[in-house]
């Protein structure tokens, strides 16, 4: 417990840090100023909800094949922090377009996949629960998890192929190849801090799914037992 | 038995069974058209425009239509637990879905039929010249929306709310195979009609992906 405090004041001086470098030590953008400085959090979040995401895959592929309740549990940590940080990716990416592209929102292939991504992973969420039967939940959302995941790229490609045939809002700067080091290193820090914040979140969201679990099973067990014990009072009573 | 002849029987029986009342089909090209007639207050729907709009408000209807019409798949087994009996057969699991597959597209493909010469009426859309390519193109985009339609419809067979949580989980599955279903459909409304290849491509792409993991995924979709 003790290690679990330190690796948390860790992973919290991490973040502090890291928004200290994006705010302060990071360089100024040419054209964009202080406003581009969200970029690195906002790249961070994207980096952290899409791992997450395929955290989410790798558990249903392995619960479907192990039949291990364990990765069920993994799965649905894994999508609920990873729709967290998609949703900081979203809310962060328009107010970083508003001054910059003069919009708040484009239907360009990324953002058109990360917003389609994140409503897939939301009724993942949604699935879980109204399936109310907690054997059946697993595999199905299992299922679902796996089709999901599958259609990213789709939704991506089609996107792609599509919108790319219109104009699209200038792209300044971003992370292109022209970026300064001291940029990049920042980058990588907020990556590395928001990366550990989501490790730690899908740890504790995994204990508290399984402490739900065995509670809910302590439940079952204690019913059965007293309606063992109630058909005996009864028999004997009779 | 092998799993196409198990498959013919199930698709015969869940035929059998819709053409007794004619029910699900009555009422989703019903909906289809509302839908259709509601889009015409959304815009001018003069042939200019039609072309430019009619495609999406095609498959947007074809959408809505087909959400509703896989939904009882899985659901009208389960009163009787006729699905139990089902697995009881010697059969494999995704003989079971693919019966339901074929019936489902066998409805929406009917559905399809009414639906696409009234728009044509009433949206000044010329079909003549291209109603074999746009029946390849209806055929491709129906596919891709009764496979994965019959297998959420099994997993929200399962779920509270049902009806509402199957559109939510399909819809934004299906974003994908409705810009490419659209845009080979304008390829076709276009003044200068030629399919588009690259996008009927997308479009059995689409199709061979989510058949496969359905086939792969059939033994734990229907189970217990």
């Amino acid at each position: 417990m003790k290690s679990r405090t330190l690796v948390t004041l860790l992973a919290a001086g991490l973040v502090f840090f890291a928004g200290y470098a994006a705010l302060f030590i990071a360089p100024d953008e040419r054209t964009m100023h202080a406003i581009q400085r969200i970029f690195y959090f906002h790249v961070a979040a994207w980096m952290a909800s899409f791992t997450a995401f395929f955290v989410v895959f790798i558990a249903n592929i392995a619960y479907l094949v192990t039949r291990r309740i364990e990765w069920d549990f993994l799965g649905v940590s894994a999508a609920e922090v990873g729709v967290a940080c998609c949703t900081i990716g979203l809310i962060t990416g328009p107010l970083w377009a508003r001054p910059v592209w003069g919009i708040w929102w484009t239907w360009d292939a990324r953002l058109t996949t990360t917003f389609i991504l994140w409503l897939l992973y939301i009724s993942y969420l949604l699935l879980r629960g109204l399936l109310e039967d907690a054997p059946r939940r697993a595999p199905l959302s299992a299922i679902f998890g796996v089709f999901a995941f599958l259609d990213v790229p789709l939704v991506y490609m089609s996107n792609r192929l599509w919108r790319t045939q219109h104009p699209q809002p200038v792209f300044f700067g971003g992370n292109g190849s022209g970026v300064d080091p001291t940029m990049s290193r920042v980058l990588l820090l907020c990556a590395i801090a928001l990366l550990g914040v989501m490790v730690l979140a899908v740890m504790d969201r995994y204990r508290l799914e399984r402490l739900r679990y065995e509670a809910a099973e302590l439940r079952v067990a204690v019913e059965t037992r007293r309606a063992e014990r109630e058909s005996i009072s009864s028999r004997g009573a009779r | 038995m092998t799993t196409a002849r198990a498959a013919a029987i199930l698709l015969a029986k869940e035929l059998r069974l819709e053409f007794r009342t004619r029910e699900l089909l009555n009422s989703t090209v019903l909906f289809a058209l509302v839908v259709v007639v509601l889009f015409s207050f959304a815009f001018e729907p003069t042939a200019a425009e039609s072309r430019r709009y009619g495609p999406g408000l095609l498959w947007i209807a074809f959408l809505f239509a087909g959400s509703l019409m896989v939904q009882p798949s899985f659901a009208r087994e389960q009163s009787n637990d006729t699905l139990g009996a089902l697995r009881m057969a010697p059969i494999s699991p995704f003989a079971i879905l693919l019966g339901k597959m074929l019936a489902n597209f066998v409805f929406l493909s009917l559905a399809e039929a009414v639906i696409v010469p009234v728009f044509a009426v009433l949206y000044n859309v010329s079909l003549t010249g291209v109603a074999g390519r746009l029946a390849v193109v209806l055929m491709l985009g129906t596919v891709g929306l009764v496979v994965t339609g019959t297998v959420f419809s099994a997993i929200a067979a399962h779920a509270r709310m049902r009806e509402l949580l199957l559109p939510l989980l399909l819809f934004p599955i299906l974003s994908p195979l409705l810009i490419a279903a659209v845009l080979t459909t304008a390829s076709l409304f276009a003044e200068d009609p030629g399919l588009d290849r690259a996008w009927l491509a997308f479009l059995a792409g689409f199709d061979i992906v989510f058949l496969t993991a359905s086939w792969l995924l059939a033994d734990f979709l229907i189970e217990e």
